[in-house]
């Protein structure tokens, strides 16, 4: 008997101390009122993916993040009112899967304390951390997150800093529209994932909305390596403009087979891949691909853009915070690290207008906020069945061209931000 | 319908790839065949060989085909190491063993690679044009990537057949206690034989790289193709996994065309499900 | 009395309810959203690893496809659950569907055996994943999502969050109850006899194919069920969340991890696993980085030198404890 009771006792301190009980101080007590309320710091919390397949990606926007974090404290922190806080970034390993993100993030909101959140990086973790944003009444700033769905859940402490995905392509639309206003039928090809569907399917209906005729509108499985036949479908169809794609594997695939079969089309626009540093690897491949980006090095937004439209200006300089980011981490940021970067400087110029650190009073600040950044516009929509979304800010298409024997990407579009003319396809 | 021109493009697209599979999936039913363990690093060690590559040819700057022997040449020595660390002690216990084992060296593998490579993607530019032959225009590096499988594809046959090593590696296979009474050092006979296996898929990974963009996580995408490859020619079956990698490159090649190409996973897997249920042995296995 | 009803009055099980509901309740204790985060994913998994157990464990049949049966069952619960269902009912009849699911390819997967039989069930992992990529009312590739408001039928959120727990703790017991029971019965005899040579237990009068059979419908029912809560948590599924192929293979670690084919293995091998991870994921440096190839060595260590599982360990260096330690 008295073993029993001893494996009974022991059992259960074993697997006590195994789930490991973690104290924690009850739930976050809301900062009410102006000013910081007596707190020296602030505390972001986020979730990285350190491992898995969104790690490059996630990585470069944490960076982002990172520069701003640092550069917001040796400039003295974020004033509220009177005081000014500090930033204290607390992340963790998602490892680019949704399993733990909920256990993540209400670790970072009851454990750590977290003020205000970043989400995941990718639409499908971002779903699953916002809800625990939400039921916690704690803001999340939703970056690296296209996907118009997420808004469409009724969430009404979460803001989006991308342009969603159903504006990605409608600009390639646009400029082909007003380069070959004679071309009359596009094709449709993606990624068979939430993203890339959404985006084909929002430029599918621009398109037709625009006049056009999509003559094949089709998706791929994820893991396709050969594009073959898929070409050889698109080449049947005939079409004058192929749009589509879905991340940079895929992406580059797709282009180089087009590339080597030699696709008789005046505009070749991809998602993802042509922002990627790396596409350039393609080399010849690769001139006259057109892609959307949500932000350039070259882009033009700037103090006096601001002024010109009207819109408040917050933030440094685009040129300043390129630099900064070249010396920090020894590399040009792409749109990753810029949106990354972007969501930290949001959030402090949310703060600092408002003057308080309650969400609430936060909320309304971004629900009224019509500005522009070294991001370009910003402004979030404030109806029910889309709170949040991101309505202000555009995508600009590049397209790589061959400039003095290098390499290099443009802005073709639109044209108050391009950096130069669109080149027609030579082949 | 697709025009005889598609038809004769996908096709051969199709042939070309499934002999580059054929090569990976050779080294899977190779080791299955020789001491029943399935090796659930061989996605891994495919993704070494074009990380190997890579290193060799990008970052040091040697020709991409010496890059690929380099790579090759290390996914053997890879092989042996494994086999010895994590193999060896566990041969004749239940399968799940050996199966975790494996497992447990993938996820060691792509843990580094994630680590030192972070997921992203590379690519490897090699100026080969393309060929046109016919109705039909096919990339120039996936004919060089073919051709170099074929070549191994006859070397693996000459070693197993008509060389000693190979001779003895059948020995250990047929009856492993029967061989070391003849004398035949068993458990270096299956290091090898693991080495070789390992080999062909990072060899099979080396001519990929030269194809197609990767990343660290790339592997898994062909482990799953090699298993259906060595499910339909037969687990143990290395004449079945030629035959399997072409119906694979065919189904890919001519599925899309003539459904959407999101089908093609299900049309593989679902294959691959009926012929294990039906036909376990293979396509090609004689009824025993 | 009959021999099952009697098992329910011994000791063991008793010690099992009664562990299980001291630590489960640890969150209520201490009112804290993180412990119910947290246990609430150990009481998950402990399900996925003991309802696994009753297939692999007894028999030692590798279903590496046993993700297939949490995926199907959240997608059919959450369909159910956007078409207005509330979590309980919904979940059950995912449940039910799964298992009826499991009974109709059982038949023919189980006649395949130890390398080939783990191999299809890789094969109808991602065979079932592709298919529904393909089907536009299960939201094809984008997935589904819950509108926020569907937690107001419970109270608010946070209110569902709990009741979720509280749902999936309930769950736990029975899955372990189960475990037990089956083990101790004349089906457990017969399914760990298949372990131990197929054909001589053929032989001998059992019948194979139906123990199997009823072992793997058995194994589906309660992931299924816990799927649906899963997903109704996260507002949110898609293919590519619901058939990981490594989250079947995480249960059969855990599995291994603890002792397979005892009832405490994967109860004590989920519970050690899911904080292990934790643990890595939180710590800080450069420990962070090579997190994943850490998991690995442990599995590599673990496969190599206790692969009976620390249960299996124990109640084999002290026997004493045999009588409790099932």
């Amino acid at each position: 008997m008295r073993a029993k009771l001893a494996v009974a006792l022991a059992l259960t301190i074993a697997l006590a101390t195994a789930c490991n009980p973690e104290s924690d101080n009850g739930d976050q007590s809301e900062a009410e009122g102006e000013g910081a309320g007596g707190q020296e710091s602030i505390v972001v919390g986020l979730t990285v993916s350190h491992t898995g397949n969104l790690t490059a990606e996630s990585t470069n926007q944490f960076n982002g993040l990172t520069l701003w974090a640092e550069q917001v404290n040796d400039d003295g922190g974020i004033s509220v009112g009177n005081d000014n806080v500090t930033v204290e970034l607390v992340e963790y390993d998602d490892e680019s899967t949704d399993t733990r993100v909920q256990q993540l993030y209400t670790r970072l909101i009851t454990e750590d304390e977290a003020d205000f959140l970043i989400s995941p990086y990718s639409s499908g973790l971002t779903e699953a951390a916002a809800t625990v944003a939400e039921q916690n009444e704690t803001v999340m700033l939703a970056v690296g997150a296209a996907s118009d769905s997420i808004f469409q859940q009724g969430f009404t402490h979460v803001f989006q800093i991308y342009t969603p995905a159903s504006r990605y392509l409608t600009g390639s639309v646009d400029l082909l529209q007003d380069r070959f206003p004679d071309d009359t039928r596009i094709a449709i090809v993606h990624e068979e994932d939430t993203f890339s569907t959404d985006v084909a399917e929002a430029t599918r209906a621009y398109a037709e909305d625009q006049g056009l005729e999509v003559v094949l509108f089709e998706g791929y499985p994820t893991d396709t390596t050969d594009f073959g036949p898929v070409i050889s479908r698109v080449m049947a169809a005939n079409p004058q403009a192929l749009l589509g794609g879905g991340h940079f594997q895929d992406g580059t695939t797709l282009v180089r087979q087009v590339a080597a079969q030699g696709l008789p089309i005046d505009l070749l626009s991809i998602l993802v891949a042509p922002s990627v540093p790396e596409f350039a690897q393609l080399g010849d491949a690769a001139v006259g691909v057109v892609g959307p980006s949500q932000w350039e090095p070259q882009v033009a937004y700037s103090e006096e853009a601001a002024d010109d439209a009207d819109l408040e200006w917050f933030g440094p300089a685009s040129e300043d915070v390129v630099s900064a980011y070249e010396e920090r981490f020894g590399e040009t940021p792409g749109y990753h690290a810029m949106g990354g970067y972007v969501s930290g400087l949001l959030l402090q110029h949310a703060i600092e207008t408002a003057g308080s650190l309650s969400p609430d009073t936060v909320i309304e600040t971004l629900e009224g906020l019509d500005a522009m950044s070294v991001w370009g516009g910003m402004k979030f929509s404030n109806e029910e069945g889309d709170h949040g979304r991101q309505i202000g800010h555009e995508m600009v298409q590049i397209q790589w061209q061959m400039v003095g024997g290098q390499l290099e990407r443009q802005i073709v579009w639109p044209t108050e931000a391009q950096t130069t003319e669109y080149q027609a396809l030579t082949q | 319908m697709p025009s005889l021109d598609q038809l004769s493009d996908s096709v051969a697209d199709g042939v070309l790839l499934g002999i580059i599979y054929a090569v990976a999936a050779m080294g899977l039913t190779l080791i299955f065949g020789v001491m029943r363990v399935v090796n659930l690093a061989h996605g891994a060690l495919i993704t070494a060989g074009m990380f190997a590559t890579f290193v060799f040819s990008v970052d040091l700057g040697l020709p991409v085909y010496v890059a690929a022997a380099l790579a090759a040449i290390g996914g053997f020595v890879l092989g042996v190491v494994i086999y010895w660390v994590a193999v060896h002690r566990l041969l004749g216990k239940p399968e799940l063993t050996t199966l975790l084992a494996t497992f447990a060296i993938s996820i060691m593998l792509v843990g580094i690679g994630t680590a030192i490579f972070s997921t992203t993607p590379r690519n490897i530019e090699v100026a080969i044009g393309p060929l046109d032959a016919g109705p039909v225009r096919l990339q120039g590096t996936k004919i060089v990537a073919a051709a170099i499988s074929l070549g191994l594809i006859a070397a693996l046959y000459y070693f197993m057949r008509r060389n000693t090593p190979g001779k003895k590696i059948q020995a250990v296979a047929d009856n492993r206690s029967a061989a070391e009474l003849v004398g035949i050092p068993s458990a270096r006979m299956l290091a090898q034989a693991f080495g070789i296996g390992t080999m062909l898929a990072a060899a099979a990974g080396a001519l990929i790289a030269t194809l197609f963009p990767f990343t660290v996580l790339r592997g898994s995408v062909y482990e799953l193709k090699s298993f259906v490859i060595v499910v339909l020619g037969g687990l143990g079956n290395v004449t079945g996994a030629l035959v399997g990698g072409l119906i694979l490159g065919l189904i890919e090649g001519i599925v899309p065309l003539f459904w959407a190409a999101t089908w093609v996973p299900v049309v593989e897997f679902g294959v691959f499900v009926l012929v294990l249920l039906v036909r376990p042995q293979g396509i090609l296995a004689r009824a025993h | 009395m009959r021999p099952l009803l009697r098992s329910l009055r011994r000791p063991p099980l008793w010690l099992l309810v009664l562990v299980i509901l001291l630590v489960g309740s640890w969150p209520y204790v201490t009112a804290s959203a993180l412990n119910r985060e947290t246990f609430f994913l150990i009481l998950m998994f402990v399900t996925l690893a003991s309802s696994l157990n009753i297939l692999l464990g007894y028999t030692g049949y590798v279903n590496f496809g046993n993700v297939v049966f949490f995926g199907l069952g959240g997608y059919i619960g959450f369909y159910l659950i956007r078409e207005g269902w509330h979590l309980v009912p919904a979940s059950l009849v995912a449940a039910t569907a799964v298992t009826l699911f499991a009974l109709a390819i059982g038949g023919p997967v189980l006649r395949l055996r130890g390398a080939y039989f783990a191999l299809v069930t890789i094969g109808v992992n991602e065979a079932l994943r592709a298919l529904v990529t393909n089907l536009d009312f299960l939201g094809a590739s984008t997935g589904m999502s819950l509108n926020f408001s569907v937690y107001d039928a419970y109270g608010g959120a946070r209110n569902a969050q709990w009741f979720s727990y509280g749902y999936v703790l309930v769950v736990t017991l029975l899955v372990v109850v189960l475990s037990y029971l089956v083990k101790n019965a004349k089906l457990g005899l017969g399914l760990q006899s298949i372990r131990e040579d197929e054909d001589a237990a053929e032989v001998l009068g059992i019948h194979t194919s139906r123990a199997k059979l009823v072992a793997f419908a058995l194994s589906a029912f309660f992931p299924a069920v816990v799927g649906t809560v899963f997903f109704f948590k996260n507002t949110n599924i898609e293919p590519a969340s619901a058939f990981q192929l490594r989250t079947s293979i995480e249960a059969i670690v855990m599995v291994m991890l603890g002792g397979a084919g005892t009832v405490w293995g994967p109860i004590g091998g989920a519970a050690a696993y899911e904080r292990l991870r934790s643990s890595l994921i939180t710590a800080p440096g450069v420990l962070r980085e090579l997190q994943l190839f850490l998991s690995g060595v442990i599995l590599l260590l673990i496969v190599l030198f206790i692969p009976e599982g620390v249960i299996g360990y124990v109640r084999r260096k002290f026997s004493r404890t045999r009588a409790v330690l099932e």
